[in-house]
């Protein structure tokens, strides 16, 4: 095991990664970079969490836009109607994920493949009915009006939108790191051994139910920091954070990015951004394009980039041994 | 929320005839999408995410046809037929590639094909609502059950959704072509070791599956406004039929269209706001009380 050694050079890479991240806005001043990456690191850590239930617990969640727009709604929520500080509240919408994530998943996770998913799909558009009607306190279909308000906390302006940027790539490495501790840990060697073969995990001596049911609840509290980090970019939340598309999306990135590498569900997220900003940009049918890409991507590599990427240097390494 | 409304519908009998009519064409409708969407998940063991489009296409292809011929049967007949087709060159262009892959790169697959379809249906229709308004033949006065009020295409759309239910079963219990579509869901690899071409029992049952997505799509043309992203809310509500009838069974398809409908209809009188919430609660008790669906069996190995 080289465990140690990996998790020095986890946090080699991610120091690496945000020394070059925090270094953006000296070389440009340029707001649609700056706002770029915030939405990435948002969405990054969404989709990451995402893919802690279906890369590797083998959980295909449609449901999990539930937290995200849980978290930002709670985080909204407490910081608009409560005096609590940024960081309470936020520790105060991963609790209500965390606790939401407790009880949606001991429901859901003994149920299997597509109905699993149908399930968490049920439990979010619950959530979102609930978001839609309950117009007194969350603003119905308009959202969560009003701004959320961002007083400075141990001296970190988030009003400031440079501090906000440095503040959302810190959090974003902070969870990639945690999450990427997580899976290297022997819960994520048996999370892996469940998706593989849960019978033969449970003739183990593993509680089979357990553990998905922990990394469930993990995912949840993840996902609803990537909520918060969004609330926080757009000043508010509204009811599409919780709607199905918002999952689709998320397993969309991971499909794009690639399910088996760890940074995989990132590289996803940023191209989906991208192709976003670039076809809306030029044409009106962005449906059409969009899907064709999509298109172009299943049919032509049938896995993530970073899968497709590595398999080709695989093959590059090995056709040169031959040599 | 307003439960004393339904309260006092439940008492009256003309509300009570009212709602049912409209709860079952809302099941009806429901029931032809989603036998097809059961049916190709029960046979390829594919979730087709793009059967909602199939739907939204052919309300449209009924639209113009109707307009081309001015015949309401030509033109449900034609929205089956070029839906089929679509869904069999759908079949063996797009789906038939990804089979292997991750039941993921599936779904991306045909969350593709939904973009798109919306995208080219804004072309060939434009992005605005259409209608296609009641057909003459169904021009004479509703009919009054009990002090409630039914339509005649109501009744028409029930009895036709009806029909093709009991075609539909006996299809695939009576004849051998449904013994082979059978034999081809339980044990594809021994079906075709037999001799029989399941590639080709994949295509068709795309095809038919599209088919009764095309003919719901027709029949709900003159009921229905139409739109580009129509087939959305639709393919939620067939995926909430399929799971609470069991996926991969037909006739709780149409026992959990019918309960959809008529909690549909129902449900907007008492809590017109959490319609959609209240599909989904059903959902979510139906598979904590049985984790298969209501009909369904245990899940395939």
């Amino acid at each position: 095991m080289k465990s140690t050694g990996t998790l020095r050079s986890d946090v080699f890479w991610a120091l690496g990664a945000l020394a070059v991240l925090a270094a953006l806005p000296f070389l440009t001043q340029s707001r649609v970079a700056l706002d770029f990456v915030i939405r990435l690191a948002s969405l990054g850590i969404f989709a990451t969490s995402l893919n802690i239930l279906v890369g590797y617990g083998g959980m295909v969640s449609f449901g999990h836009a539930m937290f995200f727009g849980g978290g930002a709604y709670a985080f909204g929520l407490l910081m608009q109607n409560t005096g609590v500080p940024i960081p309470v509240a936020m520790l105060g919408a991963i609790g209500f994920c965390g606790l939401l994530g407790l009880i949606v998943g001991a429901i859901c996770v003994r149920l299997k493949e597509i109905y699993f998913s149908f399930l968490t799909l049920a439990f979010q558009m619950l959530l979102h009915s609930v978001i839609l009607t309950w117009t007194s306190l969350t603003g119905g279909d308009q959202g969560l009006m009003g701004g959320i308000p961002r007083p400075p906390f141990w001296g970190i302006n988030l009003a400031d939108h440079t501090t906000l940027y440095w503040f959302a790539c810190a959090l974003g490495m902070l969870c990639l790191l945690l999450i990427r501790t997580i899976l290297q840990s022997p819960f994520g060697a048996t999370l892996r051994m469940v998706r593989d073969s849960a019978e033969r995990a449970a003739f183990l001596g593993i509680d089979v139910w357990r553990i998905k049911l922990y990394a469930f609840i993990l995912a949840s509290c993840i996902a609803s920091v990537g909520g918060v980090l969004m609330a926080l970019f757009v000043s508010g939340a509204f009811p599409d954070f919780g709607y199905w598309t918002m999952s689709g999306d998320a397993i969309f990135m991971i499909m794009m990015g690639g399910l088996h590498v760890f940074i995989g569900p990132v590289v996803g997220a940023s191209l989906l951004l991208l192709f976003n900003d670039i076809i809306t940009r030029t044409t009106e049918f962005h449906g059409l394009a969009l899907g064709l890409v999509v298109l172009l991507f299943a049919l032509g590599f049938k896995r993530g980039i970073t899968d497709f990427a590595i398999d080709l240097f695989n093959k590059i390494k090995r056709s040169g041994d031959l040599r | 929320m307003n439960p004393t409304a339904l309260l006092e519908c439940l008492s009256s009998a003309s509300c009570i005839v009212t709602q049912l009519g409209t709860g079952l064409i809302v099941g009806s409708l429901l029931f032809l999408v989603a036998a097809g969407l059961t049916l190709i998940f029960g046979v390829l063991g594919v979730v087709n995410f793009a059967h909602g489009s199939f739907y939204m296409l052919g309300a449209y292809v009924a639209l113009t046809a109707y307009q081309l011929s001015g015949s309401f049967t030509t033109a449900v007949i034609a929205a089956g037929l070029g839906v089929g087709s679509f869904g069999l060159l759908f079949e063996r262009f797009l789906m038939r590639r990804v089979y292997s892959a991750d039941v993921l790169m599936q779904l991306l697959v045909c969350y593709a094909i939904v973009l798109i379809m919306d995208d080219v249906v804004k072309i060939f229709w434009g992005a605005e609502f259409l209608s296609m308004g009641m057909p003459d033949a169904f021009q004479s006065p509703p009919l009054f059950i009990a002090g409630g009020v039914v339509p005649v295409y109501y009744a028409y759309l029930i009895a036709a959704a009806m029909s093709i239910a009991l075609l539909l079963w006996l299809l695939l219990t009576q004849t051998r072509m449904g013994k082979t579509v059978r034999a081809a869901a339980q044990n594809p690899t021994m079906t075709s070791a037999l001799g029989i071409n399941t590639s080709l029992i994949y295509a068709g049952v795309f095809a038919f599956g599209g088919m009764l997505a095309g003919l719901a799509g027709g029949l709900a043309a003159p009921v229905r406004s139409m739109s580009p992203g129509m087939g959305f809310s639709i393919l939620i509500e067939s995926f909430i039929v399929t799971v609470i009838g069991g996926m991969g069974s037909v006739s709780g398809a149409l026992v959990g269209a019918l309960l959809i409908g008529l909690i549909r209809s129902f449900g907007t009188i008492g809590f017109p706001l959490f319609v959609e919430g209240l599909m989904f609660l059903a959902m979510v008790l139906i598979l904590i009380l049985r984790p298969n669906g209501l009909l369904g069996k245990e899940s395939r190995a």
